[in-house]
């Protein structure tokens, strides 16, 4: 898919030679790739439907590099697009034409892990499971754990601010990070957050996260440990149709039980699944959720057996409890494992990240199914249910003509959808490229002019990742009137 | 992932196959995290996703030149990737198609042919192997260390004879290889002993030499197809009267190979039904003492061999991750008495990777450093492993005996 009006953009006149020449005087030769051959893999991150190629990709191996490339970038009018592990599913890491994208990757070390203050100092590049395995001898773990925490590094995490499945009870990305260190648009290392708690102005830590790189390169992230529960288990209920399901997580949550996770699954989304995982989903069952208890032997089985009253009450037609942590880990890996999965049943997809209120759960899955209809794609839904965070995955084949114009706007009917059940386009993907449009629906002119205001305090040349995460005002204008009577309606929030 | 394949290949099996493969990857990047050489470079192009799309733009008919060929070049084949890939992108089928292609666009400098050939026309050939190896023992101390480091010391326990022929019921064919009988020679004797305990008959057919692997693996393609028809003409006279039940193999590299001879030979109307065949009859040497389990558990209660020393188990990527045989060395070893030593990021690769190691001798001796790291901390007597490549490398950079593990349960029965 192209991608219009920010990319062209005549601020960004650049001489790609001369960047060349001043780059290769600050890092390495290793560090620089210019050739097309060596850009193109870049072109996109996990969302491969909207690919750009870079001006040039950069590698630098410490933060000296990297603030001195920037330094660079920030003197010739260069824009900069940083990149993670690329996991992304916003297109949030994906290349400006005029622009050099700057890889964390190799900034990968766990600077110092501190047992007793349950802290941890890491680069950006250090993947997110990899602070949990550094921590488990000290039986502490990072608790946000997103379904990519194998592969996606802490500096993309907190840059999207990313959940996961424990976030219901843990928090998001925001809520277990102490301290970020990064590199503003100028080439100045600035800090934001203490290694204790900081409550003094105004609160710029919280601010970074889900900042999209669009406010500072961040190049090193106190997070906080965890301690490990002394016992995990799951539930696993099985459910004979969507409705029911969808009203079990309300009715959890009205309960009062926090659950450590509580996730649900459709029937194309196990089907895709259970062959790779063998995680043993019923696969008769129109979707099945996973609902975690943990805590003390005793918490756990006082809050399991309520969790299965309310789910038995709620209709479920079968319901396990993993009786050992192999098996609660195999009921987890079928869901970790989702979205790739679908790889298996179709050549494409796009995940969709919408938030709405819990108790519109079963409204939304039918909504889901009748557009699944109108624009003739399937769809499997993967949701953060406890949450109220949907992952509608839209299947399609990018080889044929005109299906993933189709898929977006399934997508954009979805978000819109999402805005008027009183939810959000976004809960833990992030906006990027993806759902710059649909940000129209949710705010107005004047927030939208607010946001560009905030934006341009940290960096008045627009050169951090331009063209993500907030819309032009043009572009708003243009969206909401095409939009306008064709699609669903908008209301305020 | 779009595909829009160029005319040269589209309509090619070869094509055809890339573009299906292509088409079960979505980009996730899950693949990068297990990469041995993505984790030590942090590069986009030295991991799997950024591998997949240089052969992408290679067969969509970009230009290529030697720098798409360096990146594929570093890739161990090792399939950590296709372990962790939850799409079921079957990447190493990929990367052979595509190292193909580029290796006729691109070609190679003089030193690099050069040492390409050595490698094609030398390592396959026992009989020029043998030699070699025994002038480079002598001459090792006047060589420079790089060189030193890669001929392999004479092992210090003399090989223990094959077991006296019995005639078992059950016969297996055992497959020499093409450096195991200089290097480590005891390796298929001691399997043959353990076997012919459990009632089995091993037998190696004459006129074998190298499974085709190591050529292969050298986009040397055609001269591969060459050794491999040469193996199964050799095996097939005792396949076709139904006289073995399996074809045994000791070297996980080997196993994994001719357990694709079936897919390699698919379009070959003389060979595709004889290597599929043989595909389907080839176990791992832990296959098949596994499924004798019981039986090796009385035997061992006999042997009365009492507790067994701490060792740390090496698998390679060629059992683990080309077999997906997961955890059976390990019980076998724990079932005869050996304490098992912790080891670390146990699915990473050890560096040696077939003839990586002469290829691309900065990267594989990380990771063999690495390796000998995670081994070691546990403090074990012995290393294991089961797979001459791997084992002839680790040594080459530890002074703690590194062994193949039925050498160990050949022992423990012994007793």
């Amino acid at each position: 898919m192209s991608i219009d009006s920010n990319f062209s953009d005549p601020r960004f006149a650049v001489d790609r030679e001369a960047l060349i020449a001043r780059l290769r005087k600050v890092l390495p030769v290793q560090a620089l790739l210019i050739e097309d051959e060596e850009l193109r893999p870049y072109e996109c991150d996990g969302l491969t439907a909207f690919r750009e190629m870079p001006l040039l990709v950069a590698l630098p191996e410490n933060e000296a590099q990297a603030q001195a490339l920037v330094k660079v970038c920030y003197e010739l009018k260069v824009p900069i697009v940083p990149r993670g592990a690329a996991t992304g599913l916003s297109g949030g890491a994906m290349p400006h034409r005029d622009g050099v994208v700057v890889s964390l990757a190799k900034l990968k070390k766990i600077i110092k892990l501190d047992p007793v203050a349950r802290t941890a100092v890491v680069q950006p590049g250090v993947r997110n499971l990899s602070v949990s395995e550094a921590a488990a001898p000290f039986n502490l773990y990072y608790a946000p754990d997103p379904s990519s925490q194998i592969a996606c590094t802490i500096g993309g995490n907190v840059a999207e601010n990313s959940g996961g499945v424990h976030c219901l009870k843990y928090g998001l990305t925001v809520h277990n990070v102490l301290r970020v260190r990064g590199i503003t648009a100028d080439g100045e290392i600035a800090e934001f957050g203490n290694a204790a708690l900081d409550a003094a102005g105004y609160d710029l830590l919280a601010l970074m996260n889900g900042s999209e790189g669009l406010l500072a390169l961040i190049t090193e992230v106190t997070v906080k440990l965890t301690p490990k529960p002394e016992l995990a288990q799951v539930v696993l209920a099985s459910f004979d149709n969507v409705t029911k399901a969808g009203d079990a997580v309300a009715s959890i949550i009205a309960a009062g039980i926090i659950p450590a996770g509580l996730e649900m699954m459709d029937k194309k989304a196990t089907h895709a699944v259970e062959p790779y995982v063998k995680a043993g989903y019923d696969m008769n069952a129109e979707a099945i959720l996973l609902c975690e208890s943990d805590g003390t032997p005793e918490e756990v089985a006082e809050e399991i057996g309520r969790m299965k009253a309310v789910l038995e009450k709620s209709g479920a037609s079968e319901i396990r409890v993993s009786q050992n942590e192999a098996e609660r880990l195999k009921f987890w890996a079928g869901r970790k494992a989702a979205f790739p999965a679908v790889g298996r049943v179709t050549p494409d997809y796009l995940c969709m990240d919408g938030t709405i209120p819990r108790k519109r759960l079963a409204e939304m899955l039918i909504a889901i199914a009748d557009l699944s209809q109108k624009y003739g794609l399937r769809c499997a839904n993967v949701f953060h249910a406890g949450d109220g965070n949907l992952h509608p995955l839209i299947m399609y084949d990018a080889n044929q003509p005109g299906e993933v114009e189709r898929a977006a706007d399934f997508g954009a009917d979805i978000l819109e959808l999402s805005v008027a059940f009183g939810g959000t386009v976004t809960g833990e993907h992030g906006v990027g490229v993806e759902k710059i449009n649909v940000m129209a629906v949710q705010f107005s002119l004047s927030e939208i002019s607010a946001f560009h205001r905030l934006k341009a305090a940290f960096d008045e040349r627009g050169l951090l990742n331009p063209g993500k995460g907030i819309p032009t005002l043009a572009r708003c204008r243009e969206y909401t009137q095409t939009r306008a009577g064709a699609a669903l309606s908008a209301p305020r929030f | 992932m779009q595909t829009n394949l160029a005319d040269f290949i589209k309509d090619t099996p070869e094509g055809r196959e890339a573009d299906a493969i292509l088409r079960t990857c979505v980009h996730c990047g899950f693949c990068t995290a297990t990469c041995p050489t993505y984790q030590l470079l942090g590069n986009e192009l030295d991991g799997p996703r950024g591998r997949i799309y240089l052969i992408k733009q290679v067969l969509e008919g970009q230009p290529v030149t030697q720098k798409t060929q360096m990146h594929l070049d570093r890739c161990l084949s090792c399939r950590s990737c296709e372990t962790t890939c939850p799409s079921g992108v079957k990447y190493h089928r990929l990367l052979d198609i595509g190292r193909a292609v580029v290796e006729q666009r691109v070609g190679r400098s003089v030193l690099e042919k050069a040492t390409r050939f050595l490698l094609c026309e030398a390592l396959p050939r026992p009989w020029v192997f043998k030699p070699a190896v025994k002038i480079g023992h002598l001459m090792r101390p006047l060589l420079p260390s790089i060189l030193a480091d890669k001929v392999p010391m004479p092992s210090e326990n003399a090989p223990k004879p094959w077991p006296q022929p019995r005639t078992h019921k059950r016969r297996m064919i055992a497959l020499p290889g093409c450096v195991q009988p200089t290097l480590t020679p005891n390796t298929n004797a001691a399997t043959a002993r353990v076997l012919d305990k459990l009632g089995i008959e091993l037998f190696e057919p004459a006129g074998t030499g190298c499974c085709g692997a190591l050529r292969y693996h050298l986009n040397a393609h055609d001269q591969a197809l060459e050794d491999m028809r040469r193996v199964i003409d050799a095996w097939w006279p005792h396949i076709e009267n139904g006289s073995v039940e399996a074809i045994v193999m000791t070297a996980s590299g080997c196993g994994a190979h001719v357990k694709e001879y079936g897919d390699m030979f698919k379009h070959d109307p003389a060979y595709a039904r004889k290597a599929l065949r043989i595909s389907e009859l080839t176990r791992d040497a832990s296959e098949i003492i596994a499924a004798e389990q019981s039986r090796l558990v009385e035997l061992l209660r006999a042997a009365s061999a009492g507790v067994g020393q701490r060792v740390a188990f090496h698998s390679p990527c060629t059992l683990q991750h080309g077999q997906k045989i997961r955890g059976v060395v390990e019980s076998l070893l724990a079932a005869a008495g050996y304490e098992l030593s912790p080891v670390a990021d146990p699915h990473l690769c050890c560096g040696s990777a077939g003839t990586y190691s002469i290829t691309q001798p900065t990267l594989s001796k990380q990771l063999r450093d690495n390796k000998l790291a995670a081994l070691g901390a546990g403090s074990p007597a012995v290393f294991v492993t089961a797979n001459i490549g791997c084992q002839t490398h680790l040594q080459s950079g530890s002074a703690t005996p590194v062994r193949h593990w039925i050498e160990l349960i050949d022992e423990r029965l012994a007793h």
